[in-house]
């Protein structure tokens, strides 16, 4: 097979030919790159000497700034200021429309993806990232000496398929060659899983400014294995600032404030957050819409304000070792990632929560970036005998729609990918020749609570009797979490296929409620699934029998005819009403008065079947 | 295809899942699409599908009861995707017991204890199943193994319940 002549990353390389690569964090807020030198993973810092720059771009009158100087000139042109530009990567424009009143820059609708208006033009998320991903790209050039082979760029665990394309649709923008896209929790654990060699269950508890993740692990023999991925994307250290500033009116008094009083609050609040990691008190002295205020908060008041944000993660934790299926105490390493692990109670109810330590030696801030880095150093062939494996995982489950509004999960999530699997299905009515078929994506049980990838036909269905024919759905989704769909009946072989690209992904806080929404909804999607389920149940005994009486309604009496008639007019009219148990009722009861007809129609086919049989013996 | 042969394995029930689990990361460290992150296109989809295949593998041989239908489908014994009802009176009063004693887990004083008390019945039914099954695939006549298929289908409502159980006791929790 060809595919085992090609040369491997390791054995590719000249051995004496280093190849240039480099991790990019491209983050939110702040991005970050970094790069394996002399054996050691680092943050490269540009000229001003600074390795963290803000995610912001500038479109000028004269040139486009990247960074603290797009930041510096934000106040007096915000506009053209683009912040915050990873909120609407692959994004549709109507999705985004929520974002739009807290943003100051113009959106506008590109094709029906979201895109900014600067006085450069129309600029889409795919251009403005491409921007910070060049800027941070030049940064690595110039401190390594060289233009750079590959880049790995970190992506949040929960990005779907269009955020992902539009990740690397910007570094191609950018000129780079993207080796591979990484999911930000599993590059944190690369930098400490290669660091100390550590094997074992790791767990990542990514708290950032704005998002929760958290990361499953499994690690052996140089094999990084996701065993499943979970979390928040609507949590994070912003909301302890906010907590704080809660906290704070209620110790001044001062609930009305204005847009300049509330910045205000907000900076005292984050240096009473940072002053409590290390001290037991934090005081505090400021004035704000012209009253003075002074004081101190204590870390036991302050972990009471947080201690709800906090158990609220570790519920997450919970959850997301059940779709492992491991307990806290197979955990052996807590890896702890983002500015916000540094608050002591995080540090403390994680520990707790997993029995261990976490590990924290890292900067939390960086520690993803130096895990993409040394994987980029991996994938571009540097390390002569790599041992790194890492197998990922697709984040939400794919599944096809079915009868009742219900979704039949094909692929569920935290599956290893790549990944092909095929599911059957059936035909519901006799003779049907075209069947449906809706991708869906999410965790819930009813369709109209996940997000529609894609539709499409499959026509050609040779008529068959309900049941007949088997319908056999691929879905195929490849390294980068990129799916395509196919569709074939199993006898004719008559195929439909369709390429799912979706031309938008679901929002973060829609994935959030997806996942959280079916646990906590689990009991009312059961009870409708039930009463689904009852209903396509009543659908079918009323088609079934209603075919057996029109081909062997001569096998009843007059009165057993009527009887049954009546009973499926009773069983459509109830199927009509939203009441689970008398459906079941009445089909139970159905079911009863036709046993004695099926069996007088399964003693007829069985003489059918003997009288051939016996023709064939003489 | 036969997964047996992907893994160069003897196409047996009693498996070890050691042995599996270390054959599954050589395939996957020798075909991952990270190996061909700099080749050709056609060559990255190659071990795109590959990969997919050897992830298909490993997940229908790491389960006994999709071991046990891939093993039986290998003799042409299509189970999956079937639709049967059972005749074995014993077997359906027994799964209607269970079901009853699930329903009334929310009703009872002491759920947890009621959970633990279904579990145990679950786990010794499957336990005593699997080994049928076992037996059953390693004789490997034809008798037995319309035997071994009866007992997948048994074992898949002791799965499923074991499943509802998970639900209730989630929806406890909660």
């Amino acid at each position: 097979m060809a595919l085992l002549q090609i040369a491997e990353p390791g054995q590719s390389a000249a051995p004496h030919h280093h190849k240039l690569a480099a991790g990019i964090d491209l983050g939110t807020t702040n991005s970050l790159v970094a790069a394996v030198r002399s054996g050691q993973a680092g943050t490269l810092s540009n000229a001003a000497g600074v390795d963290m720059i803000p995610s912001v771009v500038r479109y000028g009158p004269e040139r486009t700034d990247v960074g603290q100087a797009a930041v510096t000139a934000a106040a007096a042109d915000a506009s053209n200021t683009i912040f915050s530009i990873k909120r609407l990567m692959g994004k549709g424009y109507a999705e985004t429309q929520p974002l739009a009143e807290l943003l100051p820059y113009q959106l506008v609708d590109q094709g029906g993806l979201a895109a900014v208006a600067t006085r450069e033009g129309v600029k889409n998320p795919v251009e403005v990232s491409a921007e910070i991903l060049a800027t941070l790209a030049d940064t690595a050039s110039q401190v390594l000496g060289g233009e750079l082979n590959g880049v790995v760029i970190t992506v949040p665990a929960y990005f779907d398929d269009a955020q992902r394309q539009a990740t690397k649709d910007a570094a191609k923008l950018a000129g780079l060659n993207v080796l591979r896209l990484l999911n930000e929790p599993t590059a944190a654990a690369l930098a400490y899983g290669l660091d100390s060699g550590q094997e074992g269950v790791i767990a990542v508890y990514d708290l950032g400014g704005g998002t929760f993740d958290i990361s499953i692990l499994r690690l052996k023999r140089g094999v990084f294995e996701v065993l499943a991925t979970g979390g928040d994307s609507a949590l994070g250290g912003d909301d302890f600032d906010q907590l704080i500033v809660g906290w704070l009116q209620q110790q001044t008094g001062q609930q009305k404030l204005s847009h300049t009083g509330r910045r205000q609050y907000l900076t005292v609040a984050r240096k009473l957050k940072e002053q409590l990691t290390d001290n037991e008190s934090a005081d505090y002295g400021f004035t704000a819409d012209e009253q003075a205020h002074s004081g101190s908060l204590t870390r036991a008041e302050f972990d009471k304000l947080c201690s709800a944000l906090v158990k609220k993660t570790i519920r997450s934790c919970r959850q997301v070792l059940r779709d492992a299926d491991l307990t806290p105490d197979e955990v052996a390493k807590v890896v702890m990632v983002g500015g916000s692990t540094r608050v002591p109670l995080v540090r403390q109810l994680v520990g707790e929560f997993f029995a261990t330590e976490p590990l924290t030696s890292i900067d939390p801030d960086k520690v993803v970036a130096l895990g993409a880095a040394i994987q980029a150093n991996v994938l571009v062939g540097n390390k002569a005998e790599h041992e790194t494996l890492l197998l990922d995982v697709i984040p939400l489950s794919l599944g096809l729609e079915t009868m009742g509004g219900l979704t039949e999960k094909v692929i569920p999530r935290n599956t290893v990918i790549p990944v092909a699997r095929a599911q059957e299905f059936t035909t519901f009515k006799d003779g049907q020749t075209a069947m449906a078929i809706h991708v869906l994506q999410g965790e819930r049980e009813l369709v109209e609570d996940c997000r529609s990838l894609a539709r499409f036909e499959l026509r050609g269905i040779p008529p068959m009797p309900a049941g007949g024919a088997h319908i056999k759905v691929t879905f195929q989704v490849d390294a980068d979490g990129l799916l395509s769909v196919s569709a074939e009946e199993k006898s004719t072989g008559v195929a439909a296929g369709i390429q799912v690209k979706p031309s938008y992904g679901l929002t973060d806080d829609q994935v959030a409620a997806m996942i959280s929404g079916s646990m906590q909804h689990a009991r009312q999607d059961m009870q409708q699934r039930l009463l689904r389920e009852q209903q396509v149940e009543a659908d079918r005994v009323l088609e079934a029998v209603g075919a057996a009486l029109t081909q062997d309604g001569v096998l009843l009496e007059p009165d057993e005819l009527a009887e049954i008639k009546s009973a499926l007019t009773t069983l459509a009219q109830v199927r009509q009403q939203e009441d689970t148990a008398a459906i079941k009722a009445a089909i139970e009861h159905t079911n009863t008065l036709t046993d004695d007809f099926a069996a007088r129609r399964m003693d007829k086919s069985i003489r059918q079947a003997l009288q051939g049989h016996k023709v064939d013996e003489v | 295809m036969n997964y047996f042969q992907l893994f160069d394995l003897p196409a047996s029930f009693e498996l070890d899942l050691t042995e599996l689990g270390s054959r599954y990361l050589a395939l996957q460290r020798k075909f991952h699409p990270d190996n061909y992150a700099a080749a050709s296109n056609r060559d990255r989809l190659m071990s795109v599908q590959q990969t997919a295949n050897i992830n298909d593998a490993y997940h229908s041989l790491k389960q006994p009861l999709l071991r046990a239908e891939h093993l039986l489908a290998l003799r042409g014994l299509k189970i999956s995707h079937e639709q049967r009802s059972f005749t074995d009176p014993v077997f359906l009063m027994q799964q209607m017991e269970l079901r009853e004693q699930l329903e009334e887990i929310s009703s009872s004083d002491n759920p947890d204890d009621a959970i633990m008390a279904v579990e145990q019945q679950l786990q010794q039914q499957r336990k005593v199943l699997l080994k049928q099954l076992a037996a059953a695939l390693e004789a490997n006549t034809a008798e037995q193994n319309q035997q071994a298929a009866e007992l997948v289908r048994k074992l898949k409502f002791f799965f499923k319940l074991q499943h509802e159980l998970e639900l209730i006791e989630q929806q406890i929790q909660d």
